[in-house]
């Protein structure tokens, strides 16, 4: 969805557009502060149902995935119930997956570690291309069966020689994408629910973490004791009707 | 062809908190001013309401608050051997955009530096004789003292309200307080915040092994505070999401909420935002700058004519303008000459991670300030012997953990597998009582003949300018320093009782990957010879009188404390002598 940008809204007393072209954002700030009610900057929710990137096989190899880095247990759901494929979906999707923030100018080369990746590839990319890779790799070593397909054992077997640059994957680094995919599904995981992951703030309430409540003042002096306060998401606090 | 606006009287570069003092201060003296800040306008209402503030994915991990690299990145190399690659997205530090600057997203953590810092070469030379330091290390006085600048310590603390127990008034020594204070000349205008469990039982292990713990001095403020200009900040409320976020709460002391409401409504003062200055313009003698030439986000060129340009942009942009508007002499590593870019420091920074018995201890690390915590100071700047210690700087150690941010709160035990059911549960199991924080230990990072920025040969900005290019490495006195006070860190750790402490002292290489902090320092340092500076004491660039270059860019090493204090002081020394000199006579006020 295109949201008007709040900064293209008519000018106030207080803010005089500098009018030298239709797309112009830039401002004169004169007489006061620019605030104009209906200007604020909310998050983009995500929407449940159907998958936004992935095709149907990347999605079944990511569900299998996240559901091996963070398995179910009988007290949280696992990645997949906790919507982690469905959170890299919907960022790979977006600008994140676009690579819409990052310095993207060539030349492209091969740097140090400390200098930090330098792929011409973005996000978005990297992901098609390494799950291609990944299926690729598993049917040629397990009798034609892609990553979803496999058993928990083999799922983990194919993990486990991702991390240690045992697996490789051809024409992609395995072990740069396992680090990614691992850091993408922790993040799905205990990222507010509003990106889709963590799941009725699942992993908040495992780890004892009562969410984006914005005053403790009552309890900074109760040292070393529970926090009872229920947990709430951004979009979640039981007086608020927003969802 | 860029078009010409009326002339002002000042032109200020960035809408920071130097260049909210500054067009504050000039402003009062009856100038007209004219402020140019290449990010948008912020604040609480729209940019970070109490609805969505605390949003950990959006303003931690993606940086929407932050210049996006897309805009503009550096370049980044070990030593002069390698060739510098642009830093793709952020890590090591985060450059601000906006109105507010760094101002904006800081955790207001707000230090005043070591009277022996002020003097850092003398003083050490003097205690330990000529031959003690490096032969590489270009360590150097300031110029400027910190008896000159507690004045203006004291006016900026006032304007933020911050929140503080004394240790040392007028050279009397009080309980509580950091008795390794310079002499300050009243108490904090608002008493410490309170602490939280682990901050409080850091204080009393620190206690009983004999340091004397203080309350971090904090921008997060303890109670409601009225500011000298009839600002009021509110009371902190804990939320926990404070660096890298902006106040919902206007708690924070930020530009927003200490000096803009006042200066946005001057009849002599505007701010121009989305508009990114280009060039400081010079006269034919290229001694004289004659205002700035910008583009607006619409991609009109203008140029703004100006009797007097203040460049207070982030350190790094300030060091980039110099270079590419042809201001100075730039450095060259092989002969030392040049001072655009000598002296470039950052912060070093280490930790340990401390886990505790989940029966005993529950520390809620989620309720913080961004500026809560407690301090000790026996092993910074030179408060200790370092005759046999084979380093010299030091830094505060202390347990000042901002936040329980889940994402950045995943630390488990070692030997723990990175995934699977076995890291699930040392997750949930160690949330809620470990000791996790990236500065532990904020420590000196000195200045070297190695350390420095230039203007990048290959990479470009979105306008086809040079990006800066970084050639940063840790030397060892930094690495010997930093294994020293994580040592002492974990021992006050254990003290606490943690059953396990992994030991995180800062290794080499530089990583342009790893946070370590913002406080990105010198390349254009102050000093008392344009022999060995780029700026006088006054801030004023000896090259072009009618041009002060603010911030951290001043600094001639980093000390071991965050900068912010020491910026604003300088802000409001360097304003005072435009005021009461400069405007008298413009000119040089320091003749070489």
């Amino acid at each position: 969805m295109h949201r008007i940008n709040r900064r293209q809204l008519l000018p106030s007393s207080a803010l005089a557009l500098l009018m030298v072209s239709p797309a112009a954002r830039a401002t004169i700030i004169k007489g006061g502060l620019p605030w104009r009610p209906g200007s604020a900057d909310p998050p983009t929710v995500v929407t449940p149902g159907g998958w936004h990137y992935f095709t149907s096989q990347e999605a079944a190899t990511v569900e299998a995935f996240v559901d091996r880095l963070i398995p179910p247990d009988p007290q949280t759901p696992g990645g997949k119930d906790c919507g982690c494929a469905v959170f890299i979906d919907r960022q790979l999707a977006g600008p994140y997956g676009r690579a819409e923030s990052m310095y993207m100018m060539g030349p492209f080369q091969p740097g140090t570690k400390q200098q930090g990746p330098q792929s011409p590839l973005t996000p978005a990319q990297q992901y098609r291309k390494a799950l291609a890779a990944l299926d690729a790799a598993c049917r040629s070593k397990y009798g034609g069966k892609g990553f979803a397909d496999l058993s928990d054992q083999q799922k983990d077997e194919v993990i486990e020689g991702l991390e240690h640059d045992a697996f490789k994957l051809d024409g992609f680094d395995g072990q740069s994408f396992f680090h990614t995919i691992l850091t993408d599904t922790r993040n799905g995981f205990l990222a507010d629910p509003i990106y889709g992951g963590n799941k009725d703030m699942a992993a908040w309430k495992m780890i004892g973490f009562p969410g984006t409540h914005y005053d403790y003042r009552d309890w900074i002096d109760r040292h070393n004791q529970t926090v009872t306060l229920p947990t709430v998401s951004i979009y979640s606090h039981p007086s608020w009707s927003q969802q | 062809m860029a078009r010409r606006l009326p002339r002002k009287d000042a032109v200020i570069i960035g809408l920071g908190w130097t260049g909210s003092i500054l067009a504050h201060e000039l402003t009062q003296a009856g100038l007209d001013v004219v402020a140019i800040e290449r990010g948008p306008w912020r604040d609480t209402a729209s940019d970070f309401p109490i609805s969505y503030a605390q949003d950990e994915l959006r303003y931690r991990l993606q940086h929407q608050l932050f210049l996006q690299p897309a805009q503009t990145s550096v370049t980044f190399r070990n030593n002069a051997g390698q060739t510098a690659l642009p830093a793709r997205n952020w890590g090591a530090f985060m450059l601000g955009n906006g109105v507010g600057g760094g101002g904006l997203h800081w955790n207001a953590e707000t230090f005043r530096f070591l009277p022996s810092d002020f003097v850092l070469r003398s003083h050490l030379t003097q205690r330990y004789g000529d031959k003690f330091l490096p032969e590489d290390m270009t360590i150097q006085d300031w110029g400027v003292t910190f008896a000159d600048l507690e004045p203006h310590y004291d006016e900026f603390e006032y304007l933020c309200g911050t929140s503080g127990t004394a240790g040392n008034v007028n050279g009397q020594i009080l309980e509580g307080g950091n008795p390794f204070e310079g002499p300050r000349s009243r108490p904090y205008p608002t008493p410490a915040q309170k602490q939280g469990y682990g901050h409080t039982l850091f204080a009393e292990a620190a206690k009983q092994l004999g340091y004397k713990p203080y309350p971090q001095p904090s921008g997060n403020l303890s109670q409601s505070y009225t500011n000298p200009l009839g600002v009021t900040l509110g009371q902190c409320t804990f939320c926990g999401f404070c660096e890298w976020f902006g106040c919902a709460n206007n708690s924070k002391a930020t530009p927003q909420t200490t000096i803009l409401p006042v200066l946005l409504r001057k009849p002599n003062f505007e701010a121009r935002t989305e508009s990114e200055v280009t060039r400081i313009n010079l006269d034919r003698s290229g001694k004289w700058a004659t205002g700035v030439t910008y583009v607006t986000s619409s991609g009109e060129e203008l140029e703004q004519p100006a009797d007097l340009v203040l460049l207070c942009a982030f350190q790094l942009f300030n060091v980039q303008l110099l270079l590419l508007s042809g201001i100075g002499t730039p450095y060259d590593p092989q002969t030392g000459n040049g001072q655009i870019g000598r002296n470039f420091t950052h912060q070093t920074m280490s930790s340990a991670v401390a886990f505790f018995d989940k029966d005993k201890y529950n520390f809620n690390p989620f309720i913080a300030s961004g500026a809560i915590g407690m301090c000790i100071d026996e092993f910074n700047g030179d408060n200790f012997d370092h005759s046999q210690l084979g380093f010299v700087g030091g830094g505060y150690i202390g347990q000042v953990r901002t936040n329980g941010r889940p994402l950045e709160s995943m630390a488990v035990p070692s030997g723990t597998p990175a995934w699977g059911l076995k890291w699930k549960h040392a997750l949930r199991d160690n949330y809620l009582s470990s000791m996790t924080l990236g500065g532990a230990c904020h420590a000196s990072f000195q200045s070297y003949r190695d350390v420095y920025l230039d203007l990048d040969p290959t990479y470009k900005d979105r306008f086809g300018r040079p990006l800066m290019r970084l050639t940063i490495d840790l030397h060892d006195n930094e690495l010997k320093m930093s294994a020293f006070l994580t040592d002492k860190y974990a021992e006050i750790l254990k003290q606490m009782g943690a059953k396990e402490v992994i030991k995180q002292p800062r290794k080499g290489p530089y990583d342009i990957t790893d946070y370590q902090t913002s406080h990105l320092c010198g390349g254009a340092i102050m000093g008392e010879s344009p022999d060995n500076s780029a700026i006088n004491r006054y801030l004023q660039s000896w090259d072009v009188p009618n041009l002060f270059v603010q911030g951290a860019t001043a600094f001639p090493q980093n000390a071991g404390y965050n900068p912010t204090g020491t910026v604003g002081a300088l802000a409001f020394w360097s304003a005072k002598a435009i005021v009461l000199q400069y405007l008298k006579n413009p000119g040089p006020l320091v003749h070489a």
